[in-house]
């Protein structure tokens, strides 16, 4: 009873019956009546031209893996935050500081490398 | 007793969410109205009660669900159907760290007002959110549609983007708080309004509420739903409850946000310049300043709602409605203010006090947060959209660099003071 | 939460994930199911009290990684491919390589398994994680920050080959 992660559990099976709950009953309220035309992929009226499913821009691929090695630099970054008022108080703030700002400033020339490169730049 | 709390605990905030819900689709319609001078919804009633607006709602809920539940031919089902689920989960759970209102002592139990106190608190909420760009992802993907699936590409990209920023914010208000967990901080910041992280962290501030504003796919940045380029996106082919699944994950989505700009920036539960232990200790005199407050309001309210009465407006039952609401209003404060002026401030046992600073926090929290998730429904009636290329530069050259910038002063500023006082 | 039965639901849900990965026949439910495999590991995560661990396997591996996945494959519109149990070299190389790392990682886990988990209290929090991060693994964790630019290189270097005609 006292596991906050237990109460977390909980709210995630009651998040899970509440979702699948509403769909299950507007299955069984709704009406049905098929047709061919309703079936249809939606696109405005006319009937589908070319794949649904068209190849798209390297770009979406590209942020996802720049998103990537950000967020890993943000996953370093919560310890170091939380801890560093510690530090202080240790007479390591300098230090530690230091340390973040050679890690972000590793990662910050690999930021200006996209910039310069302009490969997230959208047109 | 502490089966019940626990049961009491894992259920009371995402109820609070769900029924935040129906007021944002309130808000988003009465205020679209007054914004851009047109009517809001005036019509369903039941049995001459409108509640300004609030019964269509009702209304809306018995559409959607008798509605054809359409699963269009070359769907993949499952990920069609589980899209909107993870969605309305995503949106639900996330308010599980957030504290309604400070710790209560009860027997010998510290009972803390939230689902949960997770020490790794906000990184939860992240974790959790960061699931919710499979639902746009599998809602585009599964529905074998062009528009859809650009929507989620879209929108997924967006999230991803401005996750970074939103992530990048949180830093400097652990680097204050010394811990990630959300009561932490809003224990951190204190009554005091000046310490409040908004005016300690200004450009986190303002980066964190843009970024939510692309988080929640809203106006300005609503292009995964642009419906002049391409038609709904990511929902294009949903009907019915699996459709309003998706409408209310966006809702829940913004209270949660709204809920957490409230948290992490403006005290959260903290009742300006009041410290829980004031409003124990003076309880009976908050409380008769309360009673007087609100029954003087009401009061206000009571005789407005009686002098619009008009007979024959509209020829049915409607024409009472402001009676209906009107006499209570005004017997009521009438009731409420004259006992208070004679009866005087009243004693109030222990558990009282502690369930007035409880109510009066809990409040609080609810008054910041309405503010703020009303001022996402400004925005969408006040913004124009953006261009895509626009969001994607704004997200990667603009907030980017500016919240890394926020880190390092942060620790400047924490490193000069350090030398300076201690 | 000390109970076994949430070990064994999340143990169930690595495994059954890992399976699902293997055998699942579309490859998008693949990776779906990779992201239930790492969802259980963050469950194992918390059962070991490193509730830092825990939020970072979900918000980086299911919520970052898998993402990047996922938009691989819906780019390059994989269909359902049919899994051809022939025996060729190649699968037989790798069938030895998968037997030797098995025999690695069961020699050296296999002794610790069984043993009440991790002594000290600061394991996988975020405190913990930190303080070793920043004074014990201090060189690691800077060229961890080479080897992210690395990667941004080399994924700028990637995509902008397959589109020479691109002009900005």
């Amino acid at each position: 009873m006292n596991n906050p992660y237990l109460a977390i559990f909980c709210l995630f099976l009651f998040a899970l019956l509440l979702g699948v709950g509403f769909v299950i009953i507007s299955h069984f309220i709704g009406q049905k009546r098929p047709s061919t035309a309703k079936m249809m992929p939606y696109e405005c009226g006319i009937d589908p031209l070319g794949a649904p499913r068209a190849e798209f821009s390297v770009k979406f691929f590209l942020v996802a893996m720049i998103f990537i090695v950000f967020d890993v630099e943000v996953a370093f970054l919560f310890p170091w935050a939380v801890l560093f008022k510690g530090f202080m108080k240790a007479g390591l703030g300098g230090f530690v500081f230091a340390e973040m700002m050679i890690f972000m400033g590793i990662l910050l020339m690999g930021l200006i490398y996209v910039y310069g490169k302009k490969a997230l730049k959208w047109e | 007793m502490d089966i019940l709390i626990f049961i009491l605990k894992i259920v009371i905030p995402p109820v609070l969410v769900l029924n935040f819900i129906p007021l944002m689709i309130w808000f988003e319609r009465k205020g679209s109205a007054y914004i851009q001078e047109r009517r809001g919804p005036n019509r369903a009633h039941i049995l001459g009660i409108r509640l300004g607006g609030i019964i269509h709602n009702f209304a809306d809920v018995i559409k959607l669900i008798t509605k054809e539940d359409i699963i269009p031919a070359n769907v993949n089902r499952l990920y069609f159907i589980g899209a909107p689920l993870i969605a309305i989960f995503v949106g639900i759970v996330t308010i599980a760290v957030v504290p309604l209102a400070d710790s209560v002592q009860i027997g010998e139990k510290l009972v803390h007002i939230q689902v949960a106190d997770l020490n790794v608190g906000i990184l939860y909420v992240f974790a959790i959110s960061s699931l919710g760009v499979y639902s746009v992802l599998l809602a585009g993907w599964s529905s074998n549609n062009k528009y859809s699936l650009l929507g989620g590409l879209r929108a997924a990209s967006q999230m991803v983007s401005y996750e970074l920023a939103l992530g990048l914010t949180v830093v400097g208000l652990f680097m204050l708080a010394e811990s990630a967990s959300v009561s932490e901080i809003v224990r951190h910041q204190g009554p005091h309004v000046l310490h409040w992280n908004f005016v300690q962290q200004p450009l986190a501030f303002i980066i964190f509420w843009i970024a939510v504003f692309a988080e929640t796919n809203r106006t300005p940045f609503d292009l995964p739903e642009g419906e002049s380029e391409i038609v709904a996106g990511y929902h294009t082919e949903y009907s019915s409850m699996k459709f309003a699944l998706f409408f209310m994950a966006e809702y829940a989505h913004m209270v949660v946000a709204a809920a957490l700009i409230t948290a992490l920036f403006f005290g959260g539960w903290q009742v300006p310049f009041l410290t829980t232990l004031d409003l124990k200790t003076q309880a009976p005199f908050y409380l008769y300043v309360t009673v007087l407050t609100v029954s003087f309001i009401a009061l206000f309210f009571g005789l407005l709602l009686l002098s619009q009465f008009k007979k024959g407006k509209y020829r049915d039952a409607r024409d009472y409605e402001v009676l209906v609401f009107g006499i209570p209003l005004f017997l009521l404060a009438l009731a409420g203010g004259g006992s208070a002026i004679f009866t005087g401030p009243w004693a109030l046992p222990e558990w009282g006090r502690v369930l007035f600073a409880a109510l009066v926090q809990a409040t609080s929290f609810g008054i910041k947060m309405t503010f703020f998730a009303f001022f996402f429904i400004w925005i969408r009636w006040t913004l124009p959209r953006f261009r895509y290329d626009q969001v994607m530069n704004f997200g990667w050259k603009g907030m980017l660099p500016l919240a890394l910038l926020n880190i390092v002063v942060t620790g400047v500023v924490l490193l000069w003071k350090g030398n300076h006082h201690g | 939460m000390g109970d076994p039965i949430f070990f064994y639901l999340f143990a169930t849900i690595v495994i059954g994930g890992a399976i699902g990965v293997v055998f699942l026949s579309n490859p998008l439910s693949s990776a779906l199911s990779l992201i239930f495999s790492l969802a259980g590991l963050a469950g194992l995560f918390v059962l070991l009290q490193a509730h830092f661990l825990a939020a970072i396997q979900v918000l980086v591996y299911a919520g970052a990684v898998m993402v990047l996945f996922i938009f691989v494959i819906m780019m390059l519109n994989l269909e359902d491919c049919k899994k051809h149990l022939k025996v060729s070299f190649a699968s037989l190389i790798g069938f030895v390589i998968a037997l030797n790392l098995a025999i690695v990682l069961v020699m050296h886990v296999s002794a610790p398994l069984f043993d009440d988990g991790v002594s000290d209290k600061t394991f996988g929090t975020i405190e913990g994680v930190g303080q070793l991060m920043l004074t014990r693994y201090l060189i690691p964790f800077e060229i961890v920050s080479l080897l992210l630019t690395i990667a941004i290189v080399g994924a700028v270097i990637l995509a902008k080959k397959d589109n020479p005609k691109e002009t900005t």
